[in-house]
């Protein structure tokens, strides 16, 4: 199950998200790094030191596309000339997969630039399933869609989030990528069970999961990527993996970042999921599920 | 992503989801409580744009948790709108912050923001018209809003020059054979010509280092008094200033150029033959030292075949 349709049949290891105050790290040191994920948006440019400095990380490192402005759920049509322009790039970094959100964030032309959560209906997965094809057939990729944090839950929603993005990735027939923080906090802030959610989607579709830190206010869980991975999200990824075998897994750090080297550590603290599950075989994925459950740790890092 | 005009939100939030309207319904209603100003105190409005109440419109459409009631739950999403978008206008506008003073430069933002909403999929283009917002309601930046203007002219300047297209440059050869009377050259769209009553490229700069000596004092451990803390970087005093602001081998400049090399340029930018373009300055300069520019700036790589 690592390597899988919906991330062009790769097996990644373990990738940073590639931020501006590790560039000239990057560049000057060369670091040893699986792969890194670019955000889209911020390489989606005409020209300049960004396409420069991307250049310059493709002749070394491989390179994945992770978006935040697709809005897969918003009412609005796809924008053909957003779509250009993500293809050129697609061509220019070679992902092999792409990556964007279950969310909607604009609303005729008006960009709120936040990944907000969708009414969880049959019609709006309809939708936004119509949507995910249609993008997938511009560009040419195999597209994950990934779950995102919540603070917020509709009255007209017909199904569980789990069970929202089921139906949604059946019906577009794309990938998963699976984050495992989001699902911690959402849970924690709807109060539903994170383990439900995981076992309840379909693990033969994740393609990639994301793991972060998060802030905990009095009320309330708030997805901030500015903090090392908690104990508790560890523990789903440790389930995650068992679940679902070795998946390409990045650690996203964005706010209040640390040395390179502070998140590199952080991210390949992941290894002592994924080495136990790549030992039970590799793909297999039952194999893996068995070993990776002795690789649990009573206290995760 | 094509604008459209925006549209007033249903009365009512659908209490079902069967079409694509319904869904557009719903988001709508919830994307205009976000564009919505937030209060002195940073919470959500407390009424909606209809004068109804904000927690009405809320409980409509947001389910209630045991923590929070709809309203909060809908005024962490209004607060992170708002938060995120004045965040990354503070970040594009140090000289502008800095002219200001913070209160000024927030309570700007904020009106800014509630006229023009982004309509790009990319936050760079945020403060692409901030200059038209300064210059539409000036109350904002009185007394000194001439100057704010320039200073956010300045500053989306930058934004321009960092990553926007580059064309092929023109090579001599390009020019070899065409006469001055009919040729015809484009400048390079990450160019920007700006005319400024006062050297504003002086005082942002200085700002910027001003900044960024704050930002390495406060990374010391054992902190002493903060190197430039609270230090005012003078007003640029008035003087009429040409500057180019561009890129070279992906670097920022800003270059400043005669009045009579800015007229050139200006009016090679409108689409001039060489010769109009040349002949606007007069004979009051000299024929080589024009030569001398159009080498600088062939040797800068600005000029590029017209589309």
């Amino acid at each position: 199950m690592p390597a899988n349709r919906f991330n062009a049949f790769t097996d990644y290891g373990i990738g940073l998200g590639l931020r501006v105050p590790h560039y000239a790290h990057i560049l000057e040191k060369k670091p040893t790094c699986d792969w890194f994920e670019i955000i889209s948006e911020n390489f989606m440019v005409d020209g300049g030191r960004p396409l420069k400095v991307l250049d310059q990380i493709l002749e070394q490192y491989r390179v994945v596309q992770h978006g935040v402005s697709m809005y897969f759920g918003s009412a609005d049509k796809p924008d053909r000339a957003h779509l250009q322009k993500l293809k050129a790039l697609v061509k220019r970094t070679k992902t092999p997969w792409l990556s964007d959100h279950l969310c909607w964030g604009s609303v005729d032309g008006r960009f709120t630039h936040d990944l907000l959560p969708m009414p969880y209906t049959f019609s709006a997965a309809k939708r936004t399933a119509e949507k995910i094809r249609y993008v997938r057939d511009c560009l040419e990729v195999p597209i994950c869609v990934e779950n995102v944090s919540s603070y917020a839950e509709f009255h007209v929603s017909e199904m569980t989030e789990w069970e929202f993005l089921s139906e949604v990735v059946e019906r577009a027939d794309c990938g998963i990528l699976l984050d495992v923080n989001n699902i911690y906090v959402s849970a924690q802030n709807h109060g539903s069970d994170p383990y439900d959610f995981l076992n309840g989607v379909p693990h033969e579709r994740v393609g990639q999961i994301h793991v972060a830190g998060h802030t905990k206010f009095e009320q309330y869980i708030l997805d901030t990527h500015d903090h090392p991975v908690l104990d508790p999200v560890w523990k789903l990824y440790a389930h995650a993996i068992r679940r679902c075998g070795v998946t390409a897994t990045l650690l996203e750090w964005d706010d209040k970042i640390p040395s390179f080297d502070e998140v590199h550590d952080e991210a390949l603290k992941a290894n002592e999921f994924l080495g136990g599950a790549r030992e039970a075989g590799g793909p297999s994925g039952r194999a893996a599920v068995r070993t990776a459950r002795k690789a649990v740790p009573t206290s995760s890092k | 992503m094509r604008p459209t005009n925006p549209k007033p939100p249903r009365r009512r939030a659908p209490k079902r989801l069967r079409t694509d309207a319904d869904l557009r319904a719903l988001q709508r209603l919830m994307a205009h409580a976000l564009f919505q100003p937030l209060t002195s105190d940073d919470n959500l409005a407390p009424r909606f744009r209809d004068g109804r109440s904000m927690a009405e419109v809320a409980a409509g459409f947001i389910k209630p948790n045991d923590r929070l009631t709809s309203f909060e739950r809908l005024q962490i999403y209004a607060r992170c709108y708002w938060y995120r978008l004045i965040d990354c206008v503070y970040d594009d506008s140090p000289g502008l912050r800095a002219l200001l003073g913070e209160k000024k430069f927030a309570a700007l933002v904020r009106a800014y923001l509630t006229k023009y909403p982004s309509r790009s999929f990319t936050l760079r283009n945020l403060c692409s018209r901030l200059p038209q917002f300064i210059r539409e309601a000036p109350r904002w930046t009185a007394p000194r809003t001439a100057l704010a203007l320039a200073v956010a002219r300045f500053e989306w300047a930058q934004t321009v020059a960092f990553d926007g297209e580059k064309r092929p440059g023109l090579a001599p050869d390009d020019l070899a054979g065409t006469p001055a009377a009919k040729l015809r050259v484009a400048l390079q769209p990450y160019l920007t010509l700006l005319a400024l009553d006062r050297p504003v490229d002086d005082y942002v700069i200085a700002v910027k280092q001003r900044d960024a000596l704050r930002a390495e004092a406060s990374h010391v451990v054992d902190h002493g008094p903060r190197v430039g803390s609270g230090k005012r970087v003078p007003l640029p005093r008035r003087r009429r200033t040409f500057i180019v602001v561009h890129r070279y081998n992906e670097k920022l400049y800003y270059k400043r150029v005669d009045a009579a090399a800015f007229k050139i340029l200006v009016r090679l930018d409108a689409g001039r033959t060489l010769a109009q373009a040349v002949a606007a300055v007069g004979r009051g300069v000299k024929p080589e030292r024009v030569r001398d520019w159009f080498a600088t700036w062939m040797e800068l790589g600005w000029f590029c075949r017209r589309k």
